[in-house]
């Protein structure tokens, strides 16, 4: 990304030459098409997963024996369960929005979450040292050295499953990097670097970190969040698939993929289309971080 | 009338193991070991001396930047308190340290106006139209041009960048600086700029400053006083003119021999110190620079020498100042 990309240096010779093409490619250059559409489909699922209700043709939980395992309209079915239905006649359409509304209600709250517990105990541990910042490193080495699998598969059998509980557990998954990041830079520019020349001019802990190091390090903590969300995902879908995330009649995407397995051959469109959203929103994330990150650092300009 | 900064008997020792892992025993590393020197206001003290003696530490320990392990620090004849609270914080307004590395001293986010309005902004001066008016009058000041208010620091040259940091250090008024090698990374065409720059904000602001260098010719220049440090002690302080022109101690008397002269046909001695100069880990017993001076004796190697006076307010550490002056 810092490279000078071919395409904007011979358009730079030929801009004089061609301005309205130059214009273009300044114009997509500044707001790349794969980004834009993205952001379009983050912006879609958003919309999904608020208007949920009045989105879903049927409830997520009604059956209909009688039209159990349609297949989708593409694939000879009827308009009215366009894409399909599952193995209790229920319509994938509408679990897929409800599950929508679930999964990224889980996945947005456990990675800001993990971003903000994370950094902020990342930033206590290299300001204040000593004593906190050891019982810190002890926490993210516990953390790092324990599947987190196990660990969630222990609280949820021992304290049973409610929603907030599930988010919040999730919420604890990949907060040691994120504390590890901040740490480590926050200590490396405090040495000698600008932090300590902000310190030196009198500045307050509040100034030189809310100022000047948590912008300087939002690049890497994006690039963070946005490995982190994906990850979240697939780690609730991997919970439901166990049968301890997100529970029946309730449905998410993992948890349609879960149960969609068992008819993976007879009825591949009940597994299909959630997967397919997985792998969409999870691309779309981390395409809008990496343009992000580029984006808000100035000296990429 | 007291001195603007005055320092006495500082001293900053570190706990460092010797080679050995988790079994190599510790030992005390003195990185600055009893140095005193006052700088009155408006007035320059240049600090000399290797890479490694304890000059940007005792900055740092002046500045009140590092606790220092033994001796006093008095600002304006107050001591200064190296406890970062808030009045440690508002002090600040009257100390600043310039930094060597200018590019790693700016914050790479934000335009290089805001960083220079920064301390302005930090101790509540004025309001926010009369603050940004100050920052663009200094801005024109230390010779930056007005447009370049909004660039960022990578965008910079080497020069410009550190009047940036210089303006940074100017714009709440302090009344001492500490540069710490503010030019040895410029070349010398700037480095002569950031010199005048330097003298001019002097003669404007009436601020002192705590010159470190290597760079002996510019100590020179820039100072009403030099101080020569070795191995974390002063070996001998004075007037530029008396200290360059007549040196006591034999590593003064060794350096000022390496300043390279126009005239280099020019009969004189070239001084070369042998070997590098000893760990401050084991700071060899008696004079700290015996091991490689052509004149130690046997008093040399048992006894620290003390820095004494010498008629017109020179200063020198060593045993045979005064009676070597004529055999060298």
């Amino acid at each position: 990304m810092t490279a000078i990309d071919p395409a904007t240096s011979e358009v730079a010779i030929g801009a004089p030459r061609r301005p309205v093409r130059a214009r273009w490619s300044r114009l997509i250059e500044a707001w790349p098409p794969l980004v834009m559409l993205a952001i379009a489909w983050i912006v879609l699922t958003l919309i999904v997963a608020v208007g949920a209700d009045a989105i879903a043709p049927y409830d997520y939980s009604r059956m209909d024996l009688r039209a159990r395992l349609a297949p989708p309209a593409f694939a000879g079915g009827v308009w009215t369960h366009f894409l399909g239905t599952d193995e209790l006649g229920r319509d994938v359409f509408s679990r897929l929005v409800y599950s929508v509304r679930i999964s990224l209600l889980i996945a947005f709250a456990a990675t800001i979450m993990g971003a903000v517990v994370g950094t902020l105990l990342g930033l206590l541990a290299a300001h204040l040292r000593g004593f906190f910042e050891e019982a810190v490193l002890m926490l993210i080495d516990f953390q790092a050295s324990m599947p987190f699998m196990i660990i969630a598969l222990a609280v949820l059998a021992f304290l049973g499953n409610s929603l907030p509980l599930f988010i919040g557990l999730m919420g604890l998954h990949g907060w040691e990097r994120y504390a590890r990041i901040s740490r480590g830079l926050a200590i490396s520019a405090s040495e000698q670097s600008y932090a300590g020349a902000i310190r030196q001019l009198g500045a307050t802990p509040w100034r030189v970190y809310g100022r000047h190091i948590l912008p300087n390090i939002a690049s890497t903590l994006i690039v963070n969040i946005t490995l982190s969300f994906p990850e979240i995902i697939l780690l609730e879908s991997g919970l439901s698939f166990l049968g301890l995330g997100v529970q029946p009649p309730l449905t998410s995407l993992g948890n349609m993929v879960g149960y969609g397995r068992e008819y993976i051959e007879l009825a591949s469109w009940i597994l299909l289309s959630p997967a397919a959203v997985i792998v969409l929103t999870t691309l779309s994330i981390s395409l809008i971080g990496d343009w992000l990150r580029d984006r808000l650092d100035p000296t990429l300009r | 009338m007291t001195p603007l900064l005055e320092v006495r008997g500082l001293a900053r020792h570190y706990r460092v193991r010797r080679p050995g892992g988790l079994w190599g025993r510790t030992a005390v590393l003195k990185a600055v070991d009893g140095v005193s020197f006052a700088i009155g206001r408006g007035r320059t003290l240049g600090l000399v001396g290797e890479s490694g003696c304890g000059k940007s530490t005792a900055a740092r320990l002046a500045l009140g930047l590092l606790p220092a392990t033994s001796g006093d620090v008095l600002f304006d004849g107050q001591p200064l308190s190296t406890r970062q609270d808030a009045a440690w914080r508002a002090s600040r307004r009257k100390l600043q340290l310039v930094f060597q590395d200018t590019l790693g001293a700016l914050d790479r986010r934000l335009p290089i106006g805001l960083q220079i309005m920064e301390p302005l902004d930090i101790h509540g001066i004025g309001t926010r139209a009369e603050r940004l008016e100050k920052t663009k009058d200094l801005f024109t000041a230390v010779g930056l041009l007005p447009h370049m208010f909004d660039r960022y620091p990578h965008e910079l040259s080497g020069g410009q960048r550190q009047r940036v940091v210089l303006a940074r250090a100017l714009v709440a008024q302090p009344a001492l600086i500490a540069c710490d090698e503010p030019i040895s990374a410029l070349d010398v065409s700037i480095q002569a700029q950031v010199i005048n720059l330097l003298h001019d904000l002097r003669e404007q602001f009436g601020v002192a400053y705590l010159f470190i260098s290597h760079d002996l010719r510019v100590v020179r220049q820039v100072s009403d006083e030099v101080a020569v440090m070795y191995l974390g002690r002063i070996v001998e302080q004075g007037t530029p003119d008396r200290l360059f022109r007549q040196p006591e101690h034999p590593y003064t008397r060794a350096l000022v021999s390496a300043i390279p002269v126009a005239t280099p046909n020019r009969a004189r001695q070239r001084i070369i110190l042998k070997g590098d100069p000893p760990s401050p880990v084991d700071v060899p017993a008696g004079c700290a620079f015996h091991p490689r001076c052509a004149l130690a004796g046997p008093r040399c190697r048992v006894e620290t020498p003390a820095l004494r006076s010498m008629p017109g307010g020179h200063r020198v550490a060593c045993h045979l100042a005064g009676e070597t002056a004529a055999a060298a």
